[in-house]
This record gives C-alpha cells, structure tokens and sequence, in this order.
C-alpha cells in the first residue's frame, strides 16, 4: 500500500521541555490510522506539527514522498480538538466562508446532509450543543474534500447516541477511500475505526501495529480469575499457572475453553467467574502502565 | 494574493461588526453624544467666558444686585456674574477656582478679591481695574476686524472628535480584536486553511477602513445635520484624508496585533498610545505656544498628520496640493506599520 504520509524522527521542544522525542511513522493511504496516548504524551504537538500549524524543532515530513508545499493545505481537513469559530456567524455562512478558502470544495448542501447539520444551519456557531458542534467541525474539516482528515479527539464528551453516529460518519468517508489520523481516548472508539495505531508516551512512540498485533504482542495472558475460596485445596491438581491477586485467584491459559472444561470436570463452582481477555485496553496498560486519560 | 479567500474573511469580519448591534450602535452614537455635548456645552457664549463672584447678592443671577459694580466692568463682554449670600461663600468658591475673581458690591466699593495663582484671575483683575480708568485717560487705539468668516470651535473640534473615534476603533478593531482571535483559536483554525496571513491581514485591514468610512462618513452627516457644520473645502479631499488615516492607523493596530496573546496587555498597551496621540493630536486643543520637544513627538502620531490636513480643508478650504505634506507622513506611517505588522505577524499563541 502506497504511504501518504511519512514522519521521520520528529522533535518538537519548547523552551526546556522535549514535547515530542524523535517520533517515527508512516501512514498507509486510505487508512485510518490512531494515535493513543495518556494526556501529555505528546500526541497533540505531533499532530499539529505534521498539520503545520506548529513548526518542528527538527524532524522531516513527508507528504506522497516530498515535503509539504502550499498545496499541502489544499488537501487535509483538520478538526481540531478544540476550535473557537468567527462569532455572529451561522452554522452555514461559516462552511461557505471556509469553503471559499480553499480552490476545491464540497458542495454545501451534500456536506450539511452529510453530517446532519440541517436542523441548526442557521443558527449562530456559538449557539448549538455539543455533539452538534462536534459534527459541524467535522463538516468543516470536509469542506474541501481532503484527500488526509485529522480528527483530534473528535468524540470527547458525546454521549453514546452521539459517539455511534459520528462513528458512522467516519466510516462512510473511510468507505471513500480516504486517509484519516485519528487520536482518541476511547479504546472502542480506535478498535472500531483504526486499521493501524501507534501508541504515544513521554513524547516517543513505544509501540506500532494494527490492532490485532498489538493485542497479540502486548495484551498480556488470557486468565480466568475465580474467588480463592473457590479454589481452596483445589489449586495442585489444576494444570494451569496461578496468581494470586486479592482475594481472587487467576489461572493463565492460552485455551479459556479447554480450562472452562477442566474446572466443570473438577466441579467447581464457576458463578463467580470472570474471563480476562486481551483488548487494546490492556496493551495500554501493559505499555504505559497508566490509565489512558492519566 | 487570492481575492476570493480574501473576499470570504472581509465580509465574515464585516457580518460581525454589523451583527454585534451594541457594539456597531456604539460607534455611531458615540461620536454624535460628544458633538452634541460640545455644541451644547460651547455653541453658546459661555466658551472663554471669565467667572466673577458678587457678594451680597440674593440669586445666582445678580444683574438687579450689581448697581454698585463699576458700570464699565458690568458691561465687559465674556465675564458671567454669579452672586454669592456672602463674603464666606464668595471666597471659598474662589479658592476652589469656580470663580476667577471675587467683587463686593456696595461699600466700600472696588473691594475684590483674586487668587494669586490664577492666570485668569489675573487677566480679570485688570479688566476690573481698567473700568476704573476714564476712558480719555487711555491711549487711542485703532480696531480693525479680520476678512472672512469666523470659525466656531464645534467646527475646530468637529473633524478631531471624528478622528479620535476612528482612532479608537482602528487600533481596537484590528489590534485587539486579533489578539482575541489568537487567544481563543480562531488564528489557529484560519492557519490550518490555505489562507496567508498577508491575505488574513489585508482583509482585517479592508474590513476596519470600510466599517471606519462608512460609519465617518454616516456621523458627519448625521452631525452636520443636526449641528450644520461650517466646510469650505471639498468633501472628496476629506473623504480621501480620511482614508489615508484610517489606513495609517489601522496599520498601526496591525503591529500591536501581530504578537500578542493577552487581551489585558494588549488594552494597556492601546491605552498607552492611544491616550497620548488624543491629547498631543489637537483633538481637543491647540498646541500652538507648546514646547518644540512635544510638538515634535506629536508629528510621530498619524492623528496629527490626519486632523492638520482635515482642518485645512474643512475650515480654510486647502487643496490637495495644499496638504500633500500631511498625505506624504500619512502614507509613510502607512507602509512602516505595515512592513513591521506583517513581518512580526504569528498566527500561534
């Protein structure tokens, strides 16, 4: 797959502190690439420095294989985690201002179906809610038809109805073919839109891959955990290694079934049972150690 | 330079202004609430008017109670009688400067009183004693009236108060207002978009001057209706003037908006140059008689340049040619702010 973008050994610091270390990766063209971290790891400085908002300390970027030129800007949509817009004007007057930006543009009244802007077209940008904020500065990242869409955090504080339909929205401009780079807090929210993510920490990249890599690499052991009264006297005649964590008990397996087995034969009581699988979650614990909004 | 971006940033600066209606209402009352106040206040005769305090008298109007005043000095034009109950009154007015001088009526007559550090008790005091020479007794003099029309001081002060408005709301219009921008994000949005910031920049500049001349242009007639100004020259020469002006000194709120992040800062800063350009620009008074040394600084500010050429051609009808000197410093202001306003420019906090 032809790589659209190329980031190689980004540095940005500000006066004394080193935001962002030597960062390194590429995206694919027409991916959704995610990039995670906890807070302050440096994720938001390196994207505003590929979307050249912020200028690198050193480092190189590269767009379709050459460094960026004015018709960089042309060609990404940017949706800002956070964005204050030109006041006393409309939700429409505002995409046709920024439409004509830009030498090519969506046409007005696809975008605002689109993202189902259609109801407060005309109200003033300061006055609708969150979630339709939040699509509105969705819309304005696709006036000009990118070819790269930046979504930074792009559903903070939706609600679930909210999230699921921008999730949709996404989807559709994936479906199109699209590169887009993504940074979320929400785990679901990467595992769901993300072909490949890379997970940010103290300013460095400390691991890269799609999904299912990293959860293979770095999601730690299945478990099954049971009460330790559960196991009491039980635990040398069962063929799993054992961990002991409060008053719970973990037994590691590759095969969760094949141990579900084992422990019906050996009848013990499984009502309090709890299956420990490996998600992104917990590649991000494993990785960082830290809750991911730490 | 791509007109259509610069076009779409003009008119969304302009919907904001026309839209704020306070804001927009408040620049076309202004000027006109202080007109009105300085015609009120100086249309009448009271402008230069010398205050006397009388004593005994029964009423702030003391013309029944001045028969024992020396008649010469009662019919002294620009001096207003106040009466005062008693001598108490009288003085502790006078110190406090609310009258220049301070006259008993009756006897023992020409009993004044005057305050030794005031200049305009001073001049009063020899007016007083003046009336008290018989005329044959004074020198023969020769009075000769000057040609041409009298300017009132509303139609001195009529271009400065537009000015002084179309200062403000150049140098707050552009330099705080984009200070604001950059503080909350807007900049950063804008900068993520294929606009420049010469573009940005030039259409914030389009945007103030044409908001500043049409709301001018708006208040003078507004004012000239109500106040019927007196203009001898042309009003294609002001209009131009004007322009010039305004341009000059939006392009000196482009320097203070090209760095800032703080919007207090920022007003300080607007204070600062603001407040001495007014009084050393002779928006108010003349500096004629003043020290070199401040009516050299005064040169430095576009106002000066802006009122002295407006003034030329509203009260003594100049031409163009007549005020290219004015035009000149105008438009060399003009391209110093703006090579440093766009060289020092950032869109980023």
């Amino acid at each position: 797959m032809t790589q659209l973008l190329e980031v190689i050994d980004l540095v940005k610091t500000y006066k004394t502190v080193e935001a962002v270390k030597g960062v390194s990766f590429s995206v694919a063209e027409g991916s959704c690439f995610g990039l995670l971290g906890p807070n302050g790891a440096g994720k938001t400085t390196t994207i505003e420095v590929i979307e050249n908002v912020i200028s690198p300390t050193s480092g190189t970027i590269l767009y379709k294989g050459k460094p960026r030129d004015a018709s960089f800007s042309e060609e990404v949509g940017i949706q800002f985690q956070e964005t204050t817009l030109l006041a006393y004007m409309s939700v429409r007057e505002t995409l046709k201002t920024f439409k004509n930006l830009y030498e090519e543009s969506a046409d007005l009244d696809s975008l605002i179906e689109r993202c189902h802007l259609e109801d407060f077209q005309h109200q003033y940008n300061d006055r609708i809610s969150g979630g339709q904020k939040q699509r509105f500065l969705l819309a304005l990242a696709l006036v000009n038809q990118p070819a790269l869409l930046f979504l930074d955090e792009p559903s903070t504080g939706l609600d679930p109805q909210a999230r699921q339909n921008l999730w949709q929205i996404v989807q559709q401009i994936k479906a199109e073919g699209k590169t887009i780079i993504l940074t979320t807090h929400y785990m679901e929210e990467a595992e769901y839109l993300c072909d490949e993510i890379a997970i940010m920490d103290d300013g460095r990249l400390i691991a890269q891959g799609t999904p299912e890599e990293l959860i293979r690499k770095h999601g730690g052991e299945k478990s099954i955990s049971l009460p330790g009264t559960v196991l009491e006297g039980k635990l040398e005649s069962l063929p799993f290694q054992a961990r002991h964590q409060q008053d719970r008990i973990e037994l590691l397996t590759d095969d969760v079934n094949s141990c579900i087995q084992t422990l019906i034969h050996k009848e013990i009581d499984l009502g309090d049972l709890n299956v420990n699988v490996q998600n992104l979650e917990s590649v991000f614990l494993n990785l960082t150690g830290r809750q991911l909004r730490e | 330079m791509n007109f259509k971006r610069l076009w779409a940033i003009f008119r969304a600066r302009n919907h904001e202004f026309f839209r704020d209606r306070a804001a927009f209402g408040w620049n076309f009352v202004f000027p006109f609430l202080i007109v009105g106040g300085f015609v009120i206040v100086f249309g009448s005769d009271s402008r230069n008017q010398y205050k006397v305090g009388v004593f005994p008298a029964q009423a702030e109007t003391v013309i029944a109670d001045m028969a024992d005043i020396p008649q010469r000095f009662r019919e002294t034009q620009y001096l207003q009688f106040v009466g005062f109950e008693n001598q108490d009154e009288g003085l502790r007015r006078l110190n406090h400067h609310k009258v220049d001088f301070l006259v008993k009526a009756g006897s023992p007559r020409n009993e004044y009183w005057v305050s030794e550090t005031s200049p305009r008790g001073y001049i009063v005091e020899q007016l007083f004693k003046l009336s008290l020479v018989a005329p044959e007794q004074l020198t023969p003099t020769e009075r000769r009236k000057i040609q041409g029309v009298e300017i009132r001081y509303v139609d001195w002060l009529f271009p400065g108060i537009l000015a002084m408005n179309m200062m403000f709301s150049a140098l707050y219009g552009v330099g705080y207002t984009v200070v604001r921008y950059r503080k909350n994000g807007v900049l950063k949005r804008l900068k993520a978009t294929p606009l420049s910031a010469y573009e940005y920049l030039s259409a914030q500049m389009l945007s103030r001057i044409f908001l500043l001349m049409f709301t001018t242009v708006i208040v003078w007639f507004g004012c000239d209706l109500v106040f019927s100004f007196r203009t001898v020259g042309s009003y294609f020469n002001i209009f131009l003037i004007f322009f010039l002006g305004s341009l000059s000194l939006t392009s000196l709120g482009l320097i203070l908006a090209s760095r800032g992040t703080s919007e207090e800062f920022t007003s300080g800063i607007l204070n600062f140059i603001s407040w001495p350009m007014m009084f050393l620009s002779e928006v108010w008074f003349s500096l004629e008689g003043a020290p070199e040394w401040i009516r050299t600084i005064s040169k430095a500010f576009p106002l000066t340049h802006m009122l002295t050429a407006t003034r030329k051609v509203m009260n003594d009808g100049a031409s163009l040619a007549d005020v290219s000197t004015e035009m000149g410093a105008l438009l060399l202001m003009t391209t110093v702010c703006l090579v440093i306003g766009a060289s020092l420019f950032s869109w980023n906090r």
